[in-house]
């Protein structure tokens, strides 16, 4: 075995080393702008705003378009016309429109209005748990386990959340262990994919690898996806060590919408736009045409007359 | 693999041997966790707001706002502050006062100041204000090298060859800069060879650091990574830093890259100060608030006090009467948890 002048042990570490390094080659992008996006902006959008936002993300080639919320309009005002939303946006073929469902009445409601997916939010911080939704964490799992059961049943599937994986606003510090817990719970319950998400934005790529060295000896890593938010400024960084270490599926919302309700004029989600910038330079298919997701951000942001906060959208080049 | 035989072939490939030894990829996923990203243990900041930043910034700034600025930074941990350029004041007004700020500055004893100096015309006048280092700009585009000081590549590598060797004689460190490596808001994609060509000669020619800027922000770490590919064949990287845009908001993952092929010196502007001149509205430099936080969470040391460079930071955008570009700044400035 004297082909490389190294030993067989060294070539085989060196082999699986790089195996493990190289990079997805197709990701997909989770579109959350009209929801988790529309949800955290102040102003109240039109409910024919939503549809041709949504319809403008379809033909932006987004393989998954988070629609809205099946929540109680008292709660989130923004997602009272969940169910005229579902009904008037242009169904693309081969495109997903999961819709959020907190509990078996949600679930109900978005199946009536013909959702096909649906998505339900746990938590890695019992404080945020009690403080979100009124229920610690294994409670809130009893009630989405009612929820996976009635979708198993009805052959809808169901997408995992797990928030505050990489620090919570009340308590601070989340253990990766912990993380792991509720997202094997999630999936092992049914969730098909879990996606997990960095709430405030505090993560930096070392806590990112760590969390994920946890959760990925609890559940694939091809059924986990990263909801990084921007809050930091890391996110970018934060998605790049993801995917170094298997990802393939990114959270993103256009136009970088929906700020962090936790810290007022902070920016939330990370930006669509950038991330395929990214991912496109990096060689990474998407499916995804950056000039039409850009013409989509473009509409939103007058609607809600705000900057986009996507800086791929900013970059003008005068030249 | 060309030339071996297909058994062989079959032997050598990793599919398959997983497929015959499925112990081999847990095994394997554990020896990669070891190797898997070294990253240097302490990074070292190049502060380039007061002179890279400022320069871009619209609002003409008082020469004791500068001095000001400089003298917080100074008291951050920060160990290198670029303080002013030595260039004709009718190319860039904002650098007029150079003389004045760099003798009213309270300089550190930790802390080093480079100045830029274009020629040696500048480069006297700096050593006459009493300059310790100074800094040359290169480019790796022919296009943007005329149309931004007025001649080739080659030619301005003439100029800095006088300053550099006069530099040398005084015992003047000289850091050399390289714009448009990962891209030219006129040619477009630049070729990493023609970087690491470059680079290679102002090192040679005694640079004992050179910048590899990303001058319009586009370069992403695929672009980053082959650039530095090259570039490290030529220059090794203890001698090299990266000076990223975060004009696409690729920055900081422009900047981990880098860092996992061994970059240890990262060139930042305090609150992101410093506009892109080729793209009007856009951000430009990556803010030093930003890229502290990061190279912390990750446990780098970079020896920089993150709440002072915000305290300076919040000085000079109320100074300007602009908003931070920072968003770690802008989080800290409403949470309050952290």
């Amino acid at each position: 075995f004297s082909f490389f002048n190294i030993s067989p042990v060294q070539w085989l570490v060196q082999v699986g080393a790089s195996a493990g390094k190289a990079l997805p080659q197709r990701v997909k992008i989770v579109e959350v702008g009209p929801r988790d996006g529309l949800q955290n902006e102040k102003t109240l959008v039109p409910t024919e705003v939503k549809i041709h936002l949504i319809d403008m993300l379809s033909e932006a080639g987004l393989p998954v378009i988070e629609a809205t919320s099946f929540v109680s309009p008292e709660w989130v005002p923004q997602m009272a016309d969940q169910v005229e939303v579902m009904k008037g946006i242009n169904r693309r073929p081969g495109v997903s429109y999961p819709v959020l469902t907190p509990n078996l009445k949600g679930f109900q409601a978005a199946v009536k209005a013909g959702a096909a997916e649906v998505a339900i939010f746990g938590a890695a911080s019992e404080l945020f748990s009690k403080k979100n939704i009124n229920c610690s964490v294994d409670e809130s799992l009893q009630r989405f386990e009612e929820v996976t059961k009635a979708a198993k049943e009805a052959g809808v599937r169901v997408r995992g959340y797990v928030s505050c994986v990489l620090g919570c606003p009340y308590e601070g510090q989340v253990s990766p262990d912990k993380v792991a817990q509720v997202a094997k719970r999630l999936y092992s319950m049914g969730c098909y994919e879990i996606s997990l998400g960095d709430t405030i934005g505090v993560g930096t790529p070392g806590g990112m690898a760590e969390l994920l060295e946890a959760v990925s000896r609890e559940v694939p890593v091809d059924a986990l996806a990263v909801h990084c938010h921007d809050t930091y400024g890391q996110a970018l960084a934060n998605i790049l060590i993801a995917l170094q270490m298997g990802i393939s599926v990114v959270d993103s919302s256009v136009a970088g919408l929906g700020g962090c309700p936790y810290a007022q004029g902070a920016s939330g989600n990370v930006a669509t736009e950038d991330v395929v910038y990214m991912l496109h330079g990096l060689g990474i298919q998407t499916g995804v045409d950056l000039p039409k997701l850009m013409d989509a951000g473009a509409f939103i942001c007058r609607s809600l007359n705000r900057k986009t906060s996507s800086k791929v959208a900013q970059a003008t080049c005068k030249l | 693999m060309g030339n071996f035989p297909t058994t062989v072939k079959h032997c050598l490939s990793y599919e398959e041997l997983i497929q015959d030894y499925p112990w081999l990829a847990r095994w394997l996923q554990e020896e990669k966790r070891a190797l898997t990203h070294e990253y240097p243990e302490y990074v070292k900041i190049v502060e380039v707001g007061p002179r890279d930043g400022l320069q871009n910034e619209k609002e003409m700034v008082p020469t004791g706002v500068k001095i000001q600025l400089i003298d917080m930074l100074s008291e951050t941990g920060l160990p290198v502050i670029e303080a002013t350029s030595f260039v004709s004041s009718k190319w860039v007004p904002q650098m007029a006062d150079h003389t004045e700020v760099l003798q009213a500055i309270h300089r550190s004893s930790h802390v080093r100041y480079p100045v830029l100096t274009p020629n040696m015309h500048g480069f006297q006048d700096a050593v006459a204000a009493g300059a310790t280092e100074v800094a040359v700009f290169g480019s790796a585009s022919e296009t943007f090298s005329r149309k931004n000081i007025n001649c080739s590549i080659d030619e301005s590598i003439l100029r800095f060859e006088e300053v550099i060797c006069t530099a040398k004689q005084r015992q003047i460190p000289v850091r050399g800069y390289v714009s448009c490596a990962l891209g030219c808001p006129y040619e477009g994609p630049i070729e990493s060879t023609k970087v690491a060509e470059v680079v290679k000669r102002l090192y040679e020619l005694g640079c004992y650091e050179v910048s590899l800027g990303d001058t319009i922000g586009v370069g992403t770490p695929g672009s980053m990574a082959k650039m530095l590919h090259s570039v490290k064949k030529e220059v090794p990287s203890s001698a090299l830093a990266v000076h990223c845009h975060d004009t696409y908001g690729q920055a900081l993952a422009n900047i981990l890259t880098a860092l996992q092929m061994g970059i240890c010196t990262v060139d930042s502007s305090v609150a992101g100060l410093g506009g892109c001149p080729y793209a009007q509205g856009a951000s430009g430099n990556v803010s030093t608030e930003d890229v502290l936080y990061m190279l912390h969470g990750m446990g780098i040391k970079t020896g920089v006090d993150l709440s002072k460079v915000i305290e300076a930071g919040d000085f000079i955008c109320k100074a300007l009467n602009r908003k931070t570009n920072s968003k770690v700044a802008q989080a800290r400035a409403q949470c309050g948890y952290n």
